[in-house]
C-alpha cells in the first residue's frame, strides 16, 4: 500500500489554495482553448510554459495538467453544438453528439460527454495510482511490431463495424492514408507528394482538415437543406443536467469497456484520438437494440469521451515514467519538465516523489474542479443553439477559419479548409463516410512508420508479426474485429433465408 | 513656411538621431522560430534561451516561439527563406540548417541564413542496453563484422545526425549495422531500454533516465576528451567515467552536434551585432550554466568568423559521409 501513502502525502502537497488557484485557472484557460477549434491543447500549453519559469516545478506541471484537462472538456463543446471538433480526440464525439444536439437535447448532450470524461479521467488516474510500476514496464514491451498491432487493431475496431458500403469505406480509407503521406517521410528521409509546394513540405496538418470536412462542409449541406433562419429550440433547464446524471448508470457496459480501452491506449503511446476512434466503433459494434449510431445515441457519445479521458490522464504515465509522450500535449509539457530540470524516466518516480505524487493527487482534485465548472456552463453553451442560424452561421465560418490559421500560423491552410469544405459536403451529399479518412489521416502516418521499421528490423518478413505471444495476440484479435461482423452478417443472410425458401 | 521649418528640423534631428538610433533594437514583439516539435532538444533549447532574456531582462520586447519542425525543420528554414531581411526572427537549430540541403531537395540553400551564435555542443555516446554483452564499443563494431546486417541499431529520423554518425562507424571499421529510424531520441531510448534495438547513439540528455534506472548502459562518447566531471548519475559512475571512443580504439575523436541560431539572410549587421551581443549575455548567465549541466551539453559560445570556420569543417566532414552513402542530392 506504498502508493497509497504516497498518494496521501501527494495531496498534501495538491491541496493548498495556491494549487486550487491555478488548477481553478488553467481549467478555464483550457475551456477556452479548447473549446476554439485549432488552437488546441498542444498550442495552449506550450503558450503557457514561458509563464510557469518562475513557478516551482510541481506548481507549474499542476497549472500545465488543469489546462489540458480543461481543453479536452472543452474540445468536446464545439463537437456537439456546432460539428467542429475543438481538439483531435474529440472527433468521434461530432458523429452522435452533434444529431443530438440538433434534435433539440443539446443539454443532454453536453451532461452525457462532460460526465463521460469526468469518469474517464477518473479512472485513469486510479489506473496510474494503482499500476504506476507495473504499467510502464509492460510499456517497455512495445516495439515496432507491437505498435503496428496497435494501430492495426484500431482501424480495424473501427472500419470493420462500418455501416456504409464497404467499396465507399475503402475509397474514404485511401483518400486518408494519401493525405496522410504528404510530407517528409521520417523512415526514408525523402520527401513525398508535395509537387514542389513549400506549403505541404510539413504535411497537410489534420486540424485544418477536420475544420473543414467537419465545419464548413456541415455549413454547406445545412445551406442546401434550406436555410433555417430560427434557432434550434432546445430547452435549458439545469434539472435536465441532474436529469441525464441520473439515466448515466444504464450505460455501465459502455463506461467500463470505453475506459479500459482509453487506459490501454494511453499507456501504450497510441493516444486518446485513437483511442476514441477505436471505443466508438467498439460501442458501435456491440449495440444491439435502438436507434442506429450516428443519429443522436447516448452511448456514441458516452463511449468516445470516456476512452478520450482515460487515455489522456494515462499518458502522463509514459510520459513520466518513460519519457515518450503519447500525445502532443504530453509532449510539450515533457519539455516543460526538462527546462524545470526534471529527467522523465524511471527514476522520476523515485527522485521526485512530490513531484510525481503532487501531480497525480492534482489529477484527481482539478478533474473533479474541471467537471464542476464545465456543467455550470452547459446552459449558456446549450443556449448558445437558440441563435438563429443567420448570426450563428457566419461565425461559424469565421470561427474555422480563425481556428484553422492558428494550427500553425499558415495562410496555405486557409485554402485547405476551403477545399476540404468542399470535399466534405461532396462527401455527405453521396453518402461516403468522412471517419475513415480522419482515423486514416491520424494514425495512417504512424501506422506506416511502425510497419515500415518492422520491416527493416525482420528483413522484410511479415512473420514479426506474429513473432511472441503480445504482438500475435493484437493481431489476432484486429483480424477479428475486421471480419467477424462480416462472417456474422453472412451467417444471419443465411439462416434468414432458410426459413423463407 | 512654419510647417516647412518645422519639417526641416524634425529631419534634422533625425539625422542627429541616427547615428545614435544605429544600435539596432527589435521594436516589435520577436519571433523565436525553432526547427523542431514542441518538447524537442532544439524547442528546449530556444525556451530556455527565452526564458534567460525575459528573465534577465537583457531582451525588453516579447518573445513568441514558434515551432516548425516539418520535414526535419526544413519549414523553419524555409520560413527564413520567405521572410529575407527580417529582424525580427531568429530560427533556433541544430547542424541540419547546413546539413539538410545536402540530403534532400528542398528550395532553401544556406545562405538563406546567416549564422548569429552557437551556444552549446551535445555530445553523441553509444548506448547499450544493461545487460548486453558488449562491453566496449569495439566488442559491438566487431560483433556486426561477424554477422553483418543483423544488429538493430535505433536513431532517431533517417539521414539526420544519427544515421550519419553509425554511417561514419561504418566507413571507418567496416562493421555493417542494420539502421531502425524512429521519430525522437525519447523514443529511441525505450526501444533500447525495452530491448528492441541493440544500440543507440542517443545524447546524453535523451538517455539520461534509463540509465538512472540501469536499464541501459553508455560504452563510450564521441568526443576528444571526456566530458565534464559530474555527480554520479548511476551507481557510482557519472558523465566523466564514460571513455572516449577514441579510447576505445574507434577512431572518431570528435562529432558533436551545435546547437545553432540564425537570422534571414538580408539583416543590417547592426542587427547581427545586437543578437550576438544579447546571446552572449545568454551564455553567461548562471541559468544558462544550470541548463547545460542538467542536460549534460558542452558549453560553448562561437560567432563570426570562428562560427564560419566550424560550420564549414563541419559540414565537409558530414559532406563526406553523406557522399560515401550516396545520399547526396542536387
Amino acid at each position: 500500500m506504498g502508493n497509497f501513502d504516497l498518494l496521501m502525502q501527494g495531496f498534501g502537497i495538491a491541496i493548498t489554495p495556491m494549487h486550487l488557484m491555478l488548477m481553478v485557472a488553467g481549467v478555464l484557460m483550457g475551456l477556452v482553448v479548447g473549446v476554439l477549434p485549432g488552437l488546441g491543447a498542444p498550442n495552449g500549453v506550450s503558450l503557457l510554459i514561458p509563464l510557469t519559469f518562475t513557478l516551482d516545478p510541481t506548481s507549474a506541471i499542476i497549472l500545465l495538467s488543469s489546462m489540458y484537462w480543461g481543453a479536452l472538456f472543452g474540445g468536446s463543446t464545439t463537437s456537439i453544438l456546432f460539428n467542429i471538433p475543438g481538439e483531435p480526440s474529440s472527433v468521434a464525439t461530432t458523429f452522435d453528439g452533434y444529431p443530438m444536439a440538433r434534435s433539440g437535447e443539446s443539454t443532454r448532450a453536453l451532461t452525457l460527454a462532460f460526465m463521460s470524461a469526468g469518469f474517464g479521467a477518473l479512472l485513469g488516474v486510479i489506473v496510474i495510482t494503482l499500476l504506476a510500476g507495473w504499467a510502464s514496464r509492460f510499456a517497455l514491451r512495445f516495439g515496432a511490431p507491437e505498435y503496428f498491432a496497435v494501430y492495426f487493431l484500431a482501424f480495424a475496431a473501427f472500419i470493420g463495424m462500418g455501416s456504409a458500403a464497404p467499396a465507399k469505406t475503402l475509397v474514404s480509407l485511401a483518400t486518408g492514408l494519401l493525405l496522410a503521406s504528404v510530407g517528409m517521410d521520417s523512415v526514408t528521409g525523402s520527401i513525398r507528394l508535395t509537387f514542389g509546394f513549400e506549403d505541404l513540405l510539413s504535411g497537410i496538418s489534420f486540424l485544418v482538415v477536420v475544420i473543414g470536412l467537419f465545419g464548413i462542409g456541415e455549413l454547406l449541406s445545412t445551406v442546401q437543406e434550406g436555410l433555417r433562419f430560427r434557432g434550434v429550440a432546445s430547452r435549458i433547464d439545469l434539472r435536465d443536467v441532474f436529469r441525464t446524471i441520473a439515466e448515466l448508470p444504464r450505460y455501465w457496459a459502455t463506461y467500463i469497456r470505453s475506459g479500459l480501452i482509453g487506459i490501454w491506449m494511453g499507456i501504450t503511446p497510441g493516444g486518446p484520438t485513437a483511442a476514441s476512434f477505436m471505443s466508438y466503433g467498439i460501442a458501435r459494434s456491440s449495440s444491439r437494440k435502438g436507434a442506429p449510431f450516428g443519429t443522436g445515441r447516448p452511448e456514441g457519445i458516452v463511449a468516445p469521451e470516456t476512452a478520450d479521458h482515460s487515455a489522456g490522464s494515462c499518458a502522463m504515465l509514459p510520459m513520466l515514467a518513460l519519457g515518450v509522450p503519447s500525445s502532443a500535449t504530453a509532449a510539450v509539457m515533457m519539455g516543460g519538465l526538462m527546462i524545470w530540470g526534471l529527467t522523465p524516466g524511471p527514476m522520476l518516480f523515485a527522485t521526485q516523489p512530490d513531484f510525481v505524487w503532487g501531480l497525480i493527487a492534482s489529477m484527481y482534485v482539478s478533474n473533479l474542479i474541471g467537471v464542476v465548472l464545465v456543467l455550470a456552463t452547459v446552459p449558456m453553451f446549450a443556449a448558445l443553439l437558440r441563435i438563429p442560424f443567420t448570426i450563428i452561421g457566419p461565425m461559424i465560418v469565421a470561427i474555422c477559419f480563425v481556428g484553422a490559421y492558428t494550427v500553425s500560423n499558415a495562410t496555405f491552410d486557409l485554402w485547405l479548409v476551403l477545399i476540404f469544405g468542399l470535399v466534405g459536403y461532396l462527401f455527405s451529399r453521396l453518402d461516403y463516410p468522412l471517419a475513415p479518412l480522419v482515423l486514416a489521416m491520424v494514425l495512417g502516418h504512424k501506422a506506416e512508420n511502425a510497419f515500415h521499421q518492422s520491416m527493416v528490423l525482420s528483413d522484410g518478413s511479415l512473420g514479426i508479426f506474429f513473432a511472441n505471444p503480445l504482438v500475435s495476440g493484437i493481431m489476432a484479435v484486429g483480424i477479428a474485429l475486421l471480419v467477424l461482423p462480416k462472417l456474422i452478417a453472412l451467417g444471419s443472410r443465411f439462416r434468414r433465408r432458410v426459413p423463407v425458401e | 513656411m512654419t510647417m516647412t521649418k518645422a519639417g526641416l528640423l524634425a529631419a534634422t534631428a533625425m539625422m542627429l538621431a541616427a547615428p545614435a538610433s544605429a544600435q539596432f533594437a527589435p521594436s516589435r514583439p520577436v519571433e523565436f522560430v525553432v526547427a523542431s516539435g514542441a518538447g524537442g532538444g532544439t524547442d528546449n533549447f530556444a525556451r530556455t534561451i527565452q526564458s534567460v532574456l525575459t528573465r534577465d531582462g537583457i531582451m525588453d520586447n516579447p518573445i513568441v516561439v514558434l515551432n516548425k519542425g516539418g520535414g526535419s525543420g526544413a519549414e523553419a528554414f524555409l520560413y527564413a527563406r520567405q521572410n529575407e531581411g527580417d529582424p525580427h526572427k531568429l530560427i533556433f537549430g541544430t547542424n541540419n540548417v547546413y546539413l539538410l540541403p545536402h540530403v534532400a531537395k528542398l528550395a532553401y540553400t544556406t545562405e538563406d541564413l546567416q549564422p548569429v551564435a552557437a551556444l552549446a555542443l551535445d555530445e553523441f555516446l553509444v548506448w547499450v542496453k544493461a545487460d548486453s554483452p558488449y562491453q566496449t564499443v569495439m566488442d559491438l563494431v566487431n560483433a556486426a563484422k561477424d554477422a553483418p546486417g543483423t544488429i538493430p541499431f535505433g536513431g532517431s529520423q533517417s539521414k539526420d545526425t544519427d544515421e550519419t554518425l553509425v554511417a561514419l562507424i561504418e566507413q571507418t571499421t567496416g562493421a555493417d549495422f542494420k539502421y531502425v529510424p524512429f521519430n525522437g531520441g525519447g523514443e529511441v531510448g525505450v526501444q533500447l531500454a525495452g530491448g528492441h534495438v541493440a544500440a543507440n547513439v542517443n545524447n546524453p540528455n535523451e538517455n539520461v533516465g534509463q540509465w538512472q534506472a540501469g536499464a541501459i548502459r553508455p560504452l563510450c562518447v564521441f568526443a576528444p576528451e571526456r566530458m565534464a566531471e559530474s555527480e554520479p548519475v548511476s551507481g557510482d559512475m557519472g558523465w566523466h567515467d564514460i571513455p572516449t571512443c577514441a579510447e576505445q580504439g574507434l577512431d572518431i575523436t570528435s562529432y558533436q552536434m551545435p546547437r545553432t541560431v540564425w537570422l534571414p539572410a538580408g539583416t543590417d549587421p547592426e542587427v547581427l551585432a545586437y543578437y550576438q551581443d544579447a546571446l552572449q549575455k545568454v551564455s553567461e548567465s548562471q541559468d544558462w550554466k544550470d541548463y547545460l549541466a542538467k542536460t549534460s551539453q558542452s558549453a560553448t559560445f562561437m560567432t563570426g568568423e570562428e562560427l564560419a570556420a566550424f560550420i564549414d569543417a563541419s559540414e565537409a566532414d558530414a559532406v563526406k559521409v553523406f557522399e560515401a552513402e550516396g545520399w547526396t542530392v542536387q
